[in-house]
């Protein structure tokens, strides 16, 4: 019973606050909240058994992704104006269509999982720790770390070469 | 210490966190907010490989999900660059503005 609800109480978290990043009209509000969501994924992760991934977590999404989205929303000078065009482009008409959507997909998906037979599904209740996950990663999975690197390489040439550009006609405008 | 959850739990919170991610992405309009869904949507299929992590005791799910930081890492940086340039040329950032695939 304290397992579930060391569970759910995390969850009912992420799921509130992700709810309120879909929904905000500000984007640094809803920034914030993506952080709240990010966070309680990574306590989920931890009472899981995975704190090395609890701590990625924190430091790579809610530390690193979430930074570069608030340099970005701040470059871009986002003040009142933005908010009321948010305000414009978010009818309230417009979330029905999707919302059926997405409540049938996940209706489908509860009713397939709920059909598990019972006592294969218990998490083992172990600790996965930093040293097995670093094992396993630089033993049968160093093709994949290698892979990785050169997307990171590539992620950072175009990025540099789409924001050098950006940044050289600010200069001459 | 950690706890002992039957894995659907952890799955329907999975499920449950790549759809609103999905609803964001159908619903909004601004390009911003759009790259937020799809973190949160990553994050979500990230869950689910930690839940399997921990179900079956082993590394490989967690593995799966540090590969999937570091495609989110490189998907928000080259996105965020194309931000910067599309509210540059078109001066909004609406998705619907960056349609004319014309340059």
């Amino acid at each position: 019973m304290t397992d579930l609800l060391l569970f759910w109480v995390p969850a009912v978290v992420a799921l509130v606050s992700t709810g309120f990043v879909i929904t905000r009209r500000n984007a640094s509000h809803a920034l914030i909240y993506l952080v709240v969501s990010l966070l309680a994924v990574a306590v989920i992760f931890f009472v899981l058994g995975a704190p090395f991934a609890a701590a990625l977590e924190v430091v790579i999404y809610a530390g690193a992704i979430v930074v570069l989205f608030l340099f970005v929303v701040m470059m871009l000078n986002l003040g009142h104006s933005s908010v009321l065009r948010e305000s414009r482009w978010l009818r309230p008409g417009m979330w029905v269509m999707p919302a059926v959507l997405v409540t049938a997909l996940l209706l489908v998906m509860v009713y397939v999982l709920a059909g598990l037979p019972d006592a294969t599904t218990a998490t083992k209740g172990a600790m996965v720790g930093p040293k097995a996950v670093g094992m396993e990663l630089f033993g049968p999975y160093l093709l994949a770390v290698e892979l990785a690197g050169f997307l990171l390489l590539a992620a950072l040439v175009g990025s540099y070469h789409l924001g050098r550009r950006y940044l050289e006609e600010r200069r001459e405008a | 210490m950690a706890i002992e959850v039957p894995v659907e739990h952890v799955l329907y919170l999975a499920a449950a966190l790549f759809l609103l991610g999905l609803m964001g992405v159908l619903v909004r309009r601004n390009i911003i907010f759009l790259l937020m869904s799809l973190e949160v949507m990553m994050n979500a299929a990230g869950l689910a490989f930690v839940a399997a992590s921990a179900r079956w005791g082993e590394p490989d799910g967690q593995i799966m999900f540090m590969l999937i930081l570091a495609l989110a890492a490189a998907e928000v940086a080259v996105a965020l660059g194309l931000v910067l340039q599309i509210s540059r040329r078109f001066e909004t950032l609406d998705i619907d503005a960056a349609s004319e695939l014309n340059g």
